[in-house]
C-alpha cells in the first residue's frame, strides 16, 4: 500500500496511541511515516530523514514542539519543511505561539485520521505549488 | 494875658499894610484902654499879619519892681512870655542896654551875665534878635522917660516902616497906661491872678470853656480852643470842623437849657486836626454874674477812648462769648467721642494726676455711691497699678510722639473679676515741648486672650482631627492595599481555575481523541471489513464519544470567554451564506427530526464584518435546541437586516414546547435548562445558550428571545454590521 516514494511524514508525539492511530492511518492513507516521541529525537530525525512533512505535537517532554520548531526552522536543512502543529491546548495565544516558532499549519486535538489527513495533502500540496 | 483870649476874639480880614489896618489896631487899643498885655499881644499879631513878623515878643519896664518883663509874645516856643523878667539895673545886658540907647540892637547871640532871676533863654529862643525900643519914631525920644517903655523882640533885623509904627503906638499906649501909676498895681495883680487862673485851666487836660447863654466862648482853656477856636489863617477843614463844632456844643447848652438837665450828657464833636469823632461828656453849669451876666462853665470830658474801650471790651466779651461757647461745644464732641470709646480712656496732667477719664474708666478707677469696702480696694489696686505705669512713662524716655505700650492687670470693682489691659500711652505736649498731658487708653485683652484660648483649642482639635484622617487614611491605604492583594489572589485564583480547566480539557481530549480516532479508524476498515453489528455498536461509541467532546468543547469555551481569551478573528462575510452552511452541518439531525427547516433569506443585506465562525457556532446552536425542542411543525431561519441601528438579524423561529415566562432569562445561565432534574427529558450540557450569549455580547451585539408555552419560541441573535475591534 505504501509506496517508496510516497511522502515522508514525521509524526512527533509523546502519547504512544495518539503517535502510533496517526502513523497507522497516515500508511493506511498511503504516506511512509517515520516518529519521535520528544523535540530531541523530531530533530535528530528530521536532520537524518529530511521528511517532506512534520505533524509536530507542541506539549512534549525535554525540548518542546515549539523549542524544535525554532530549531528546524533556523536550520537550512530543514527550513523548507512544513511544520503542522498538533494541540490539545485550544486556549488563545497557543496557536499565535506555534505560528511565531515556525508552524506553518495549526491542528487542534481532538483531531479524526481522516480530517488530518486532509490537512496533511492540503499542506503538501501548498509546498507542491510553491 | 494868655495869648488864647487875644487869638480867640480876633477875627480880622488880613490885607495889605494900609491906614484901614493900622486904623484896626488903634481901635482895638482904644478898646483895651487899660489893658496893655492885650494891646502888646494884639499888636504882635497884627505885625504877624501885616508885616510878616512870625514871630516875636514884647517886654515892658515895670516901675515898680525896676524890672524888664515879658507881657506878649508871637509864634514862639518854650516858657510862658509872663515868666521872663530881667532887672534894669544890669546895665550890661544888651537888651537893657538898648532899652537905655533907644536904638534898636542887633544881637547875634545873647549870653545872660549869671544874674540868677535870668529865665534860662530868651523869649523868642537862641538864634540871633533884634530888640527894638518901644516908642521911638523917627529916631526921636519920648518925653516921659530916659529910658524906653519896652522893647520889642524880632527875628528879623529889618524894620519896616509898619514895625516901626507899631514900635511907636504901642511904646505910646504902654506910656499913656503907665502915666495912670494908680492903675498898674491893680493891673499886675489882675495879670497874675489870671496868669495863674489860665494855668490852672490850662493844666486840665479836659476842656473847659465859659460861654455866654448862646454858646458864645468867653473863656477856654488849651484844650478847648483846639475844639472851638480857629484863626483866619487856618486851614478851610479846620475852620469848618471849629464852626461844627461850635453850632453843636451851643444845641447842647440850648437842649440842656430847655430840659433844665444838670446831669451830664454826650456830645459828639469832630477833631479839627484830623477830623476823627470825638465823645465828649459834657458837664454844664451856669453862673450867674452881676456885672458880666449869665454865663454857662462847661466842662467836656473826653469819653471817646472810654466809649471805644467799653466798646472793645464788650466785643472782646461778645467774642469771649463765642470761643467760649465754640470751645465747650469742642469740649462736648470730644467727650461725647471719649465715651463712646468702649475702652477705657484716661487724661492725666504733667504730675499724674487725672484730669478726665470716659465713662468706662470710671467703672475702674472711681467708687460708685454705696460701693463695698472690697470695690473700695480694687478702685485702689487700680489706681495704684495704673499710677505706676504712668509714672514709668513719666519718669522714662518716652519722647514727643511715642508710644509707651504696658500690660496691668486691673480688677472690675463691681464683679471683682480680673481684667488683663493693655495700656497703650502717649504724651501731649506744647509747642515749646512741655508735657501738658498724657492720653492713655486701656485695651481689654480679655477677649484678646480668650480668642488666642479658642485657638488654640481649635487648633487642638483640627490637629486631633488631622491625625484621625491620617490614621483614617492610612487604615484605608491598607484595606486598600488588602483589596488590591485580594484581587491579585482572585485573579490569580481565576487564573488558576481557568487554566486548571484548560489542562483538564487539554487532559480529556488525549484520551477522547485516541477514542474517537480508533473508532473511526475501526469504521473506515484500516481493520478490515466488520460485521454490522460491530459496525452499529462502534457507531454507538463513536456517537458518545463525539458528544463528549462537544461537552469538553463548551467548558473550554466558557472558560475562555470568562478568561477572556477567547479570540475575535474578525472578517467581511455573508450573513446569508451562513444558513446553508448551518443546516448542512446539522443534515444528520434535520434528517432524523422529520421537520421542515426552511430558511428565509435577505436579499438586500449588505456584508457583514464579525467573526463568522462565532456567529456560525451560535446559529448551529439556536438551531439545533429548535430541532430538539420541536417534535411537529416546523422550523424557520429568518434573516434582515436594520439599515437604522446597522444592525443584521438571525431568527430561528420554531414550534416546539415553548418556555414560561418565568424561565427566559434562567436558560441563558451556565449549566441550565427548564428542566434540570435528574430524570430530565432533554439532553445537553446546558451550557449552549450561556455560551450563546457570552459570543453575542463579544460581538457587540445580544440574543432575544420571544416565546409562549406550547406555542414555539423565537430566538434572534442581533449584531451590529461592523463590530468594533
Amino acid at each position: 500500500m505504501t509506496q517508496p516514494d510516497s511522502p515522508l511524514i514525521l509524526v512527533v508525539d509523546d502519547y504512544q496511541d495518539a503517535r502510533e492511530m496517526y502513523a497507522e492511518y497516515l500508511q493506511f492513507s498511503g504516506f511512509r511515516v517515520a516518529e519521535a516521541r520528544n523535540g530531541n529525537e523530531a530533530v535528530a530525525q528530521a536532520f537524518s530523514l529530511r521528511p517532506d512533512l512534520i505533524l509536530m505535537d507542541l506539549s512534549l517532554p525535554g525540548m518542546d514542539g515549539w523549542e524544535a520548531t525554532r530549531v528546524l526552522k533556523a536550520d537550512d536543512r530543514t527550513k523548507h519543511i512544513p511544520v503542522v502543529a498538533l494541540t490539545g491546548h485550544a486556549l488563545a495565544g497557543a496557536s499565535e505561539g506555534a505560528r511565531k516558532a515556525g508552524c506553518d499549519s495549526f491542528v487542534t486535538k481532538p483531531c479524526l485520521p481522516d480530517d488530518l489527513v486532509v490537512e496533511v495533502r492540503r499542506m503538501l500540496d501548498t509546498v507542491k505549488k510553491a | 494875658m494868655s495869648s488864647l483870649q487875644a487869638r480867640t476874639f480876633t477875627r480880622t480880614a488880613g490885607t495889605a499894610v494900609s491906614y484901614a489896618a493900622r486904623l484896626e489896631l488903634l481901635e482895638h487899643y482904644l478898646a483895651h484902654h487899660e489893658d496893655i498885655v492885650r494891646c502888646a499881644q494884639v499888636s504882635l499879631e497884627w505885625l504877624a499879619r501885616h508885616a510878616g513878623v512870625k514871630q516875636s515878643a514884647c517886654l515892658a519896664v515895670d516901675v515898680e519892681s525896676n524890672m524888664l518883663v515879658g507881657i506878649a509874645a508871637y509864634g514862639t516856643i518854650g516858657d510862658d512870655i509872663e515868666l521872663f523878667s530881667w532887672p534894669l539895673s544890669d546895665n550890661y545886658d544888651p537888651m537893657i542896654a538898648a532899652l537905655e540907647a533907644h536904638t534898636p540892637v542887633h544881637i547875634k547871640s545873647y549870653r545872660p551875665n549869671g544874674h540868677a532871676s535870668h529865665p534860662p533863654s530868651l523869649p523868642l529862643g537862641r538864634g540871633p534878635f533884634t530888640a527894638v525900643p518901644l516908642g521911638i519914631r523917627g529916631g526921636t525920644m519920648t518925653e516921659h522917660d530916659e529910658i524906653a517903655p519896652g522893647l520889642l523882640l524880632l527875628r528879623t533885623p529889618a524894620l519896616t516902616p509898619d514895625i516901626n509904627w507899631v514900635v511907636a503906638v504901642l511904646g505910646q499906649k504902654i506910656d499913656q497906661v503907665r502915666g495912670r501909676g494908680s492903675l498898674a498895681e491893680e493891673a499886675r495883680k489882675l495879670r497874675r491872678e489870671r496868669t495863674l487862673f489860665f494855668t490852672i485851666i490850662n493844666a486840665v487836660t479836659d476842656p473847659i470853656m465859659l460861654t455866654d447863654i448862646e454858646g458864645r466862648l468867653i473863656v477856654a482853656n488849651a484844650r478847648a480852643e483846639k475844639l472851638f477856636a480857629a484863626s483866619e489863617e487856618e486851614s478851610e477843614g479846620r475852620r469848618r470842623a471849629v464852626e461844627l463844632n461850635n453850632m453843636l456844643f451851643s444845641a447842647a447848652l440850648s437842649r440842656s437849657a430847655v430840659e433844665g438837665s444838670q446831669e451830664a450828657r454826650e456830645l459828639l464833636l469832630v477833631d479839627p486836626s484830623d477830623g476823627s469823632d470825638l465823645l465828649f461828656e459834657v458837664l454844664s453849669t451856669t453862673v450867674e454874674d452881676p456885672r458880666e451876666g449869665t454865663g454857662v462853665v462847661s466842662v467836656l470830658r473826653n469819653i471817646t477812648d472810654l466809649r471805644r474801650a467799653t466798646e472793645q471790651i464788650e466785643e472782646n466779651y461778645q467774642k469771649l462769648r463765642v470761643a467760649e461757647a465754640a470751645v465747650r461745644a469742642e469740649r462736648d464732641r470730644l467727650n461725647l467721642i471719649i465715651d463712646s470709646v468702649a475702652d477705657p480712656i484716661i487724661v492725666t496732667d504733667s504730675t499724674g494726676a487725672t484730669v478726665l477719664m470716659n465713662a468706662p474708666s470710671e467703672d475702674l478707677f472711681t467708687l460708685p455711691p454705696g460701693a463695698t469696702e472690697m470695690a473700695a480696694r480694687t478702685v485702689q489696686a487700680n489706681d495704684a497699678h495704673f499710677s505706676s505705669f504712668i509714672s514709668g512713662l513719666l519718669l522714662g524716655e518716652t519722647g514727643p510722639g511715642e508710644i509707651r505700650r504696658g500690660e496691668i492687670s486691673l480688677m472690675n470693682p463691681a464683679t471683682n473679676e480680673p481684667i488683663p489691659v493693655e495700656a497703650i500711652a502717649g504724651k501731649v505736649l506744647t509747642e515749646t515741648g512741655e508735657l501738658t498731658a498724657v492720653v492713655t487708653i486701656l485695651h481689654d485683652r480679655r477677649e484678646a486672650l480668650e480668642r488666642a484660648k479658642l485657638y488654640e483649642q481649635l487648633k487642638t482639635a483640627s490637629d486631633e482631627l488631622q491625625a484621625r484622617v491620617q490614621a483614617a487614611t492610612a487604615e484605608l491605604a491598607t484595606q486598600n492595599e488588602l483589596l488590591r492583594r485580594q484581587a491579585i489572589e482572585l485573579e490569580q485564583a481565576s487564573r488558576l481555575k481557568s487554566q486548571f480547566l484548560a489542562n483538564m480539557s487539554h487532559e480529556f481530549r488525549t484520551p477522547l481523541n485516541a477514542i474517537l480516532g480508533y473508532t473511526h479508524m475501526l469504521l473506515q476498515g484500516v481493520a478490515g471489513d466488520l460485521l454490522p453489528a460491530v459496525k452499529r455498536q462502534l457507531q454507538r461509541i463513536d456517537s458518545n464519544g463525539r458528544h463528549l467532546m462537544t461537552i469538553i468543547n463548551e467548558i473550554l469555551d466558557i472558560t475562555r470567554i470568562e478568561a477572556g481569551k477567547m479570540p475575535m478573528q474578525l472578517s467581511e462575510f455573508n450573513l446569508n451564506e451562513l444558513v446553508p452552511e448551518v443546516m448542512a452541518e446539522l443534515d444528520p439531525v434535520i434528517a432524523r427530526s422529520k421537520l421542515t427547516v426552511s430558511p428565509m433569506l435577505c436579499p438586500d443585506l449588505p456584508m457583514v464584518y464579525s467573526d463568522r465562525q462565532k456567529v456560525k457556532q451560535i446559529i448551529v446552536n439556536l438551531l439545533s435546541n429548535a430541532l430538539k425542542f420541536t417534535h411537529e411543525g416546523g422550523i424557520r431561519i429568518t434573516v434582515g437586516y436594520d439599515s437604522v441601528d446597522r444592525t443584521a438579524n438571525v431568527s430561528v423561529v420554531d414550534t416546539g414546547i415553548g418556555i414560561s415566562p418565568e424561565n427566559h432569562e434562567k436558560i441563558f445561565e451556565d449549566f441550565r435548562q427548564v428542566d434540570d432534574s435528574p430524570s430530565r427529558p432533554y439532553g445537553g450540557t446546558g451550557l449552549g445558550l450561556a455560551i450563546c450569549r457570552r459570543l453575542a455580547t463579544a460581538l457587540g451585539g445580544r440574543i432575544t428571545l420571544e416565546s409562549q408555552m406550547g406555542k414555539g419560541s423565537t430566538f434572534t441573535l442581533t449584531i451590529p454590521a461592523e463590530a468594533e475591534q
